[in-house]
């Protein structure tokens, strides 16, 4: 198998030009936030595109499952992003080289470097993946890839030269005199180091930290005309060796290939979603890899949450609540109700960011989760008052959703939030209630957040979901939804659980 | 180089962190009112005193032998310990003084400051060991012993002769002579001041002698820049002698105060050494023993912040609970319950920090560690925040209580009804004894209280306040079993002298 890429199998899975900008729902569920955090570390990559272009086809996202999993393995992210580091560092010696380049031998110095830094990244990425078993087809074709390059003699001979050169001139030590106005250079000859003279006959005080006796050092501003009078006469000292930098540096102006820059670039996707991810694993969070169908409606995921909601909360170092909802036979929409605050929108969001997040290929928040592949993701969710609208609100949102339900298919997912809010209820009911029974219809899936309960129970499609409070203190929100309500504790009780306080808590709490 | 008086092998730490509960230890504990005591107007002395009272728990039963060894000594030379205490201050507080120079991040006023400051260093180090001389014969403790040993052994003539040397060179009135190496842009790096051999040959003779090859730039007398920029290549160079004369001068500060951080925690016991036998209460080297071994007896002991604050004599307590895993006490309102509990906890965490206890004996296990849990004063929350409040403390606690630590409980889950609090109690207490941690609980729970008492227990102790007949208390607690009732009509008939009752 010829390697492609390791975002998209083949030339064609790649999306037609042109397709860049946020989905329309992206604000609407959060997913403009979500990929913001993800992509905030990796900016230099570009990698917001990436996630606007959501995989329609069951064999493309399990071709990303698999980088995934394999990525998993720590000693493969190690190895990934080990070379992305020196990746870095390598762009960043190029982009100084340039910018001295009136300084000759600094400039050729920083693009041997740069060289070095590359060929050292190469090798270094090639060995790990060599020690590695991996599982997936991308990574596979691309280690294919990547040894057949690093065997080519383009490759050899600049990785040796590289290294010489480096060596030699790392070798080198001379020594400044520095005296009223004249620097001398000169061999150095052993002299001894007078600091560690001093360090050594204080060392039986030494322990710790001595207190903040730092030295602002002189930073180093770059190169100055003094500088390179210096370097001048240290290749008076070496010319071969100088010489033999400057030719390096015309032989090997176009070092860099082109499938490797974009590798770097590509696994970035990855590794900044899997990132993420390990930031929010720490307080319990699970995600996982979802079985993806673009057949069987039948959803279900455990453990799941809202992951623009669980950044946010992590932040504040607050808890924050899972849920479970599953779908099964006829079963295609939830009616989500119960008092405010109570975490209904976020339920929402939430079934719409893991189908989505599922179509990308990602793993998605849940322990558990069976998800359905759909061809679009719609959303409608209240907006602000437009004043240069004319159309009224009621209007409007009925605008919107004929939009929807237009372009809906029954491999759509459709996600509403307290629709017709503005209106009397008993427009809103009628309302709410013809356009349940289309979505139905349609045999779509779907999420509608309501504060009416008549919806509930509309037909055999749809399936009510409450958002549950503390039976003995209504004040107390549990942020759970559940297909029907739970019993409640004692009061005390309630809250000895709340606290994990209660026999059995203390009993597997305690550390022996 | 180690003073050694606090452990046997390692510094004591005065930046350690507390633990996590310090709040509630000083406030349920009256920490402060010891702390102040120890200190006798010395804030530093305080704030050693503080920490080790804090970390007390963290000793094993050596430390707490060294540190009692170290104390007696202390005692016996109680004028030899604060002079020495005092000279550690001096020599810091002159160093303060000389000190600017050194923490100005350039490299050279800083090497400029630390020369200045070894070379005052150098005469306290002499004192110092001079001290050491003089009083070695009159101290017996391991502690003190190996610190006169090790500043006679360590501060000799000559290696103050090697300190000065190096005071002196590092003036470099002849040039400044560095070893380089290329950076990656080919900048001189890894600049590092070398001892100039002394013997250099001038250009001609260079020249003649066809030695290795020197080339020389002469900054042009206008390139103000190129001076800026040679001026920086020598900051540099000197920058590590600078960073290293300035650290070795932090080390012998770190050194000093290191000294009387430890002498501080003595000088803190002397100060309450001499409070408290000045009021004739008794005080005594406590007997420790190893965690688990659940001994705890004692006699006459009270409450020494109480006593401290009350000028004059308290009560003490009796009792022997050698193998109590869980001691209730209960009975009279304004009893002395919640002083007996503070005073136990008082006697621990001293025992633990190798200080002397405010009782006649006092033998005791080490507890891994301490937790109070208190009523907390009625706060504008509601009665039900209040309990959540509670609970919520109690969940803090069990992230942090290990087998052996010790938990004291007073009046802990009143604020719900009795049942209720009964019961949540109930599942606490019974869940900590099973995970081995010793339990003191002052309540009014009565359900709770006869519910233990009535699983006649082996390892439960029952105290209760006593009254007598006439409804007086002795603010004494004795053996008892828990009674229904707190008395708190006692404390009504105290309050409303001579009023009936309305209720018969």
């Amino acid at each position: 198998m010829t390697f492609e890429s390791v975002l998209f199998e083949r030339d064609s899975d790649r999306p037609a030009q042109g397709q860049t900008g946020a989905p329309a729902f992206f604000k609407d569920l959060n997913l403009d936030q979500v990929v913001e955090a993800i992509t905030a570390d990796w900016k230099e990559y570009d990698l917001t595109a990436y996630f606007h272009i959501p995989l329609r086809d069951v064999g493309a996202v399990t071709y990303r499952q698999e980088i995934v999993t394999d990525l998993g393995e720590k000693p493969v992210m190690m190895a990934v992003r080990v070379f992305s580091k020196q990746m870095r560092e390598m762009r960043n010696l190029l982009a100084q080289s340039k910018e001295v380049h009136y300084f000759n031998r600094a400039m050729q110095r920083l693009f041997l470097g740069a060289a070095e830094t590359y060929s050292g990244a190469v090798g270094k990425l090639l060995a790990d993946l060599r020690q590695l078993r991996l599982q997936s087809r991308g990574l596979i074709a691309f280690r294919e890839y990547l040894t057949e390059y690093a065997e080519s003699v383009r490759f050899q001979a600049l990785a040796e030269e590289t290294k010489r050169l480096k060596e030699e001139l790392s070798a080198i030590r001379y020594a400044l005199q520095i005296r009223n106005g004249t620097i001398t250079v000169r061999n150095y000859e052993g002299e001894i180091d007078y600091s560690v003279a001093v360090e050594e006959t204080f060392e039986k005080f030494r322990k710790g930290a001595a207190g903040d006796y730092r030295v602002d050092i002189p930073r180093w501003e770059g190169m100055n005309h003094i500088e390179a009078e210096i370097q001048k006469r240290v290749a008076l000292l070496y010319p071969e060796l100088f010489q033999a930098l400057e030719d390096f540096c015309t032989r090997h102006a176009g070092y860099l290939d082109g499938k490797i820059a974009e590798f770097d670039r590509e696994i970035q996707f990855y590794v900044a979603y899997l990132a993420f991810v390990a930031k929010l694993q720490p307080a319990g969070l699970s995600f996982c890899l979802p079985q993806v169908s673009r057949m069987s409606k039948e959803v279900r995921a455990d453990q799941a949450f809202d992951l623009a909601l669980a950044r946010k909360l992590l932040d504040k170092k607050a808890t924050v609540v899972c849920n479970d909802f599953h779908l099964s036979g006829a079963e295609r929409i939830f009616v989500v109700t119960g008092p405010n605050q109570g975490g209904k929108t976020t339920f929402a969001r939430m079934f719409g960011q893991m189908h989505y997040l599922a179509s990308l290929g990602c793993p998605v928040p849940g322990l558990r989760a069976q998800l359905y592949l759909c061809d679009r993701l719609f959303t409608h969710f209240e907006r602000q008052e437009d004043p240069t609208n004319l159309r009224g609100k009621l209007q409007d949102d009925l605008i919107r959703i004929r939009e929807i339900l237009e372009h809906a298919t029954s491999d759509s997912i459709v996600v509403m939030n307290e629709i017709f809010a503005s209106t009397t209820l008993k427009d809103a009911v009628f309302l709410s209630k013809e356009i349940v029974t289309r979505l139905a219809e349609v045999d779509l899936l779907a999420v509608c957040v309501t504060f009416m309960e008549e919806l509930a129970s509309l037909n055999d499609k749809t399936v009510s979901v409450v958002s549950m409070v503390n039976p003995e203190n209504p004040a107390i929100r549990t942020f759970k939804l559940e297909r029907r309500p739970a019993d409640g504790l004692a009061y005390a009780l309630a809250i000895a659980e709340k606290h994990h306080a209660t026999y059995d808590w203390i009993k597997r709490r305690v550390r022996e | 180089m180690k003073a050694l008086l606090m452990f046997p092998d390692r510094d004591f730490e005065l930046l350690a962190a507390s633990p996590w509960n310090q709040g509630d230890l000083t406030q349920d504990l009256e920490l402060e009112t010891l702390v102040l005591a120890m200190a006798a107007g010395d804030e530093f002395v305080g704030d050693v005193a503080r920490k080790a009272l804090l970390c007390a728990t963290r000793n094993d039963v050596g430390t707490v032998l060294y540190r009692q060894e170290v104390l007696k000594d202390a005692l016996q030379n109680p004028e030899v310990v604060r002079g020495l205490y005092r000279f550690m201050g001096e020599a810091i507080k002159d160093s303060k003084r000389q000190s600017w120079g050194i923490t100005s991040h350039y490299p050279s006023s800083m090497l400029y400051g630390a020369t200045d400051l070894l070379e005052m260093f150098v005469g306290r180090l002499r004192a110092l060991r001079g001290i050491a001389e003089e009083q070695t014969g009159r101290f017996h403790s391991r502690g003190f012993r190996a610190l006169f040993a090790m500043l006679q052994r360590e501060l000799s003539d000559d290696f103050l002769a090697q300190i000065e040397e190096h005071l002196t060179i590092s003036k470099f009135r002849k040039g400044l002579l560095l070893s380089a190496e290329l950076g990656s842009c080919n900048e001189a790096t890894q600049l590092a001041p070398r001892k100039d051999s002394g013997k250099e040959a001038g250009w001609l003779q260079r020249l003649l002698r066809k030695g290795p090859p020197a080339y020389t730039y002469r900054l042009h007398e206008r390139d103000e820049a190129g001076g800026r920029i040679l001026g920086k290549i020598r900051d540099r160079g000197i920058s590590r002698v600078a960073v290293a004369l300035a650290e070795s001068a932090g080390h012998v500060l770190n050194f000093f105060s290191m000294l009387r951080t430890e002498l501080a925690f003595y000088v803190g016991c002397l100060n309450l050494h001499g409070q408290l036998v000045s009021r004739q209460l008794s005080v005594c080297f406590p007997i420790p023993s190893e965690p688990g071994t659940r001994s705890l007896c004692f006699r006459e002991l009270y409450d020494v912040c109480l006593s401290l604050r009350l000028e004059r004599r308290v009560v003490g307590n009796l009792a022997d609970a050698t193998g109590k895993n869980l001691i209730i006490v209960t009975g009279a309102n304004q009893g002395g319950k919640s002083t007996f509990l503070r005073s136990v906890g008082q006697a621990q965490l001293m025992m633990q920090c190798g200080m002397f206890a405010g009782a006649e004996t006092f033998e005791a296990e080490l507890c891994a560690n301490l937790f109070t849990h208190f009523k907390r004063e009625e706060d504008e929350a509601m009665k039900s925040g209040k309990f959540d409040e509670e609970v919520a403390r109690l969940s803090a606690i069990v992230e942090h209580v290990t087998p052996n630590a010790m938990l004291l409980f007073n009046e802990s889950f009143a604020a719900t009804n009795e049942r209720e609090g009964s019961e949540i109690a109930r599942q606490i207490v019974s869940a900590l004894l099973e995970k081995r941690i010793k339990v003191l609980y002052v309540t009014h729970l009565y359900d709770f209280a006869r519910g233990f008492f009535g699983r006649e227990m082996k390892d439960a102790l029952f105290l209760r306040a006593e009254r007598k007949a006439d409804g007086t208390r002795t603010f004494r607690l004795a053996e008892g079993e828990p009674l229904e009732t707190s008395y708190g009509e006692d404390l009504y008939r105290q309050i409303f002298p001579g009023e009936k009752r309305v209720l018969s």
